[in-house]
């Protein structure tokens, strides 16, 4: 059904609700390169009025992805929660942006929503907020999970311990871990993106990273970042795999192309479960998403990339994760050009992520044929710190020398805490504290070169 | 008052990565050094992606080489479209559609046709990788195309280009084969790789990555040009006999180099 839009004397037409939603979003390449972006601003600024006049209920009763042949749509609509929406039927989308930033919608009240709001909500309403519209929200949603500690509590901020090496060298691994452990670095996760798929030298990573948190008693998880499928591999060969990964999008063809299913997925999260080596809970799957990527996968079916990439969250919700990345800038200027579009790229993911109950980190980052730069990542960060982001990424010095971009150091991350006092996951926080890395104002204090972390014996001069 | 700067004494761990580990710091901060280090390796990586090719320059060291150069362009009028548009990338532009047209036209493609080979060389991601390594390149490919007798096309030089532009100068030439050299993607350890691929029957909008086989890293300091030739020249051999390049064409070249020692051009089992 068409939408129109009156501003003075040019009337604005909408041929359906997929053609509003794209128009209605900010400017980003992606959706010019898709040709479904507003060819003027004010298309756009119109686009967004015509969406706030919408009733939420549209959003569920038209998707913009047929549920016949999507599965990701019927787990959208099928895993809807009809009571809890209840007490936003009557909403338009304008009304529940205001909804959503009044007192009364505090932490708890997000929570009962969270199985209420669809992607497609998520996106609306996103659309219509300004950037501190969707830092003021997302700092009121609270995310909690947990496997051998606790991540997302308010005022907390874990980091991902990603020590990759071009070539998967077992000792520069093992080097660049102990260097971001030494800055405090590592509660979210000690994650490799792996050079190789073999199966028995990401099976030799996997049990060096489990000698490590064992022999330190370090109250994290391990992840190799591989396919599934290998995940499930590495796990019947008896390999001690903490966390399964896997990278999703928000359409059944964009999942294709990832090489899963939604009962594949399935499969992966109970064989991580079988191995029960969570201690304080039992979120075991780790996912990573990026506007664009159904885009790139020729999957998009005309919907603009923002409300794909809250679609992607939908999968990631179904599997209880421990952890969501939304790796913002890595996928590059064709889908997203500079920092002012990666930045509100960063923002809009994270707070559809928690408005949906999906806990929401990001790897803050840009590739360098991109119009970003380090100022840009400072920005980003802050202003996900603000917004109450459950954690991001550590590189050594920013630099991937693996993956060839750059995203957030240890130090950016130290930067972080000292500037918004925020604290690692309690369990973490605690260890950290045994181990005489913190002092008694929780700053990070020098290792000396006894320290028990530097005593590795694949490391001995 | 003493320095701010807090050293890490676990400097001996930088032997094992190339990540920049051990860095210390200044309060939470990287030190002065480091930031100033990072700072310069990206701006010689964006340096390389936004400063235009130095195509008059390219195109005489490579007529230099006694081969015949054509300029084209891709569809992408300039630098920032491109980096925003890949799809214009990979068409011709009009200018250089027509110019292809012509030559058809005057016979000169139609009549000497038939090549073997067509390579097109491509700014790419990196001008610099171009401006330094192409040349070279072709240098050291020359003997390996003599020595196997294979028909060459004029050198097609691009401007704005995607590999896949290579597939539109493929069919323009009549050939089945083509290699583009490309600049690729700027890392902040070397702004300046070139990367090679080769396509066998590539048809335009429908090859993909898949379907090419691909050398990567290709400088002085990485893959040098002659092991970077004699691989090209292992893989097009192969391709133009089995007809076929991508996933299914796997590089055993490295079964021909004994003792680290490259064999010399006449030695391809076809040449």
């Amino acid at each position: 059904m068409t939408f129109r839009h009156s501003i003075g004397a040019t009337t604005h037409v909408f041929r359906d609700l997929k053609d509003l939603m794209a128009k209605a979003t900010p400017p980003r390449s992606g959706d010019r390169l898709a040709g479904i972006a507003a060819s003027t601003l004010a298309e756009s600024v119109a686009a967004r009025m015509a969406l706030a006049d919408l009733p939420l209920q549209r959003l569920l009763d038209e998707p913009l992805i047929p549920y016949e042949t999507d599965e990701v749509t019927r787990l959208i609509l099928d895993r809807h929660d009809g009571a809890a929406f209840a007490s936003i039927r009557s909403m338009t989308v304008g009304a529940f942006r205001e909804h959503l930033l009044s007192p009364a919608c505090d932490a708890a009240r997000l929570a009962a929503l969270a199985p209420a709001i669809t992607p497609e909500i998520a996106a609306a309403v996103s659309k219509l907020m300004r950037n501190q519209d969707l830092i003021a929200v997302a700092r009121k949603c609270s995310v909690v999970t947990k496997f051998r500690n606790t991540i997302g509590l308010p005022g907390t901020l874990a980091v991902r311990l990603q020590p990759n090496h071009p070539t998967d060298d077992a000792r520069g691994i093992l080097a660049a871990t102990i260097d971001g452990l030494l800055y405090g670095a590592g509660d979210a996760v000690i994650g490799i993106n792996p050079a190789s798929d073999s199966p028995a030298i990401l099976g030799d990573l996997v049990r060096m990273l489990d000698e490590v948190i064992v022999r330190h008693d370090i109250p994290t998880q391990s992840c190799i970042l591989t396919h599934v499928t290998t995940s499930i591999g590495l796990i019947e060969a008896g390999a001690p795999v903490d966390l399964v990964f896997q990278s999703i999008a928000g359409t059944e063809a964009a999942n294709a192309s990832f090489g899963v299913t939604l009962s594949l997925l399935r499969e992966a999260e109970a064989a991580a479960q079988s191995l029960g080596r969570g201690t304080v809970g039992r979120n075991v799957m780790y996912f990573e998403t990026g506007q664009g990527s159904c885009l790139s996968a020729g999957a998009h079916h005309g919907v603009d990339q923002q409300t794909l990439e809250a679609r992607a969250y939908a999968v990631a919700r179904e599997f209880s994760p421990l952890l969501v990345n939304t790796v913002v800038g890595f996928i590059g200027p064709e889908y997203l050009y500079d920092g002012k579009q990666i930045t509100r790229a960063g923002l809009e993911d994270h707070v559809c992520g928690k408005l949906m109950g999906v806990p929401l980190g990001c790897d803050v980052c840009y590739t360098n044929h991109a119009e970003a730069d380090s100022d840009d990542m400072d920005n980003l960060l802050t202003l996900l710190g603000v917004a109450g982001v459950n954690f991001v990424m550590g590189v050594p010095g920013a630099d991937d020398v693996m993956l060839g971009y750059q995203s957030t150091s240890f130090h950016d991350a130290l930067y972080l805490r000292q500037t918004l006092g925020l604290r690692h996951a309690p369990e973490f926080e605690a260890w950290l504290t045994r181990m005489g890395l913190l002092d008694e104002a929780r700053r990070l204090r020098t290792a000396g070169r006894d320290h028990p972390l530097l005593a590795a014996p694949a490391l001995a001069a | 008052m003493s320095g701010g700067f807090e050293a890490d004494p676990w400097d001996a761990l930088r032997r094992f990565t190339p990540a920049r580990i051990a860095l210390g710091r200044a309060g939470a901060a990287q030190p002065t050094r480091d930031l100033l280090g990072f700072a310069m390796a990206h701006a010689q990586a964006r340096d390389a992606v936004r400063i235009g090719l130095d195509a008059e320059r390219v195109a005489a060291e490579i007529e230099g080489l006694g081969l015949e150069v054509v300029r084209i362009a891709s569809a992408a009028p300039d630098r920032t479209t491109y980096l925003a548009r890949p799809d214009l990338g990979r068409q011709l532009s009009a200018a250089s559609d027509a110019a292809f047209a012509a030559r058809d036209e005057e016979g000169r493609i139609s009549r000497e046709g038939r090549f073997d080979l067509a390579i097109m060389v491509a700014d790419g991601l990196s001008s610099p990788a171009i401006e330094r390594n192409a040349a070279p390149l072709l240098a050291a490919l020359r003997p390996w195309i003599a020595a196997a007798g294979w028909h060459l096309a004029p050198i097609a030089l691009a401007t704005q280009a995607r590999v896949a532009l290579g597939d539109a100068v493929a069919s323009r030439l009549g050939t089945e084969a083509v290699l583009v050299l490309i600049g690729e993607r700027p890392g902040l350890s070397a702004p300046d790789s070139l990367g090679a691929y080769l396509t066998f029957g590539p048809k335009p909008d429908a090859t993909t990555d898949a379907d090419r086989n691909c050398l990567s890293n290709i400088r002085p300091e990485g893959l040098s040009y002659e092991r970077a030739a004699f691989q090209i020249a292992w893989l097009l051999d192969q391709a133009l006999r089995r007809r076929v390049t991508g996933i299914r064409l796997k590089d055993e070249s490295d079964r021909l180099i004994v003792e680290g020692r490259l064999p010399e051009p006449a030695l391809l089992p076809s040449g």
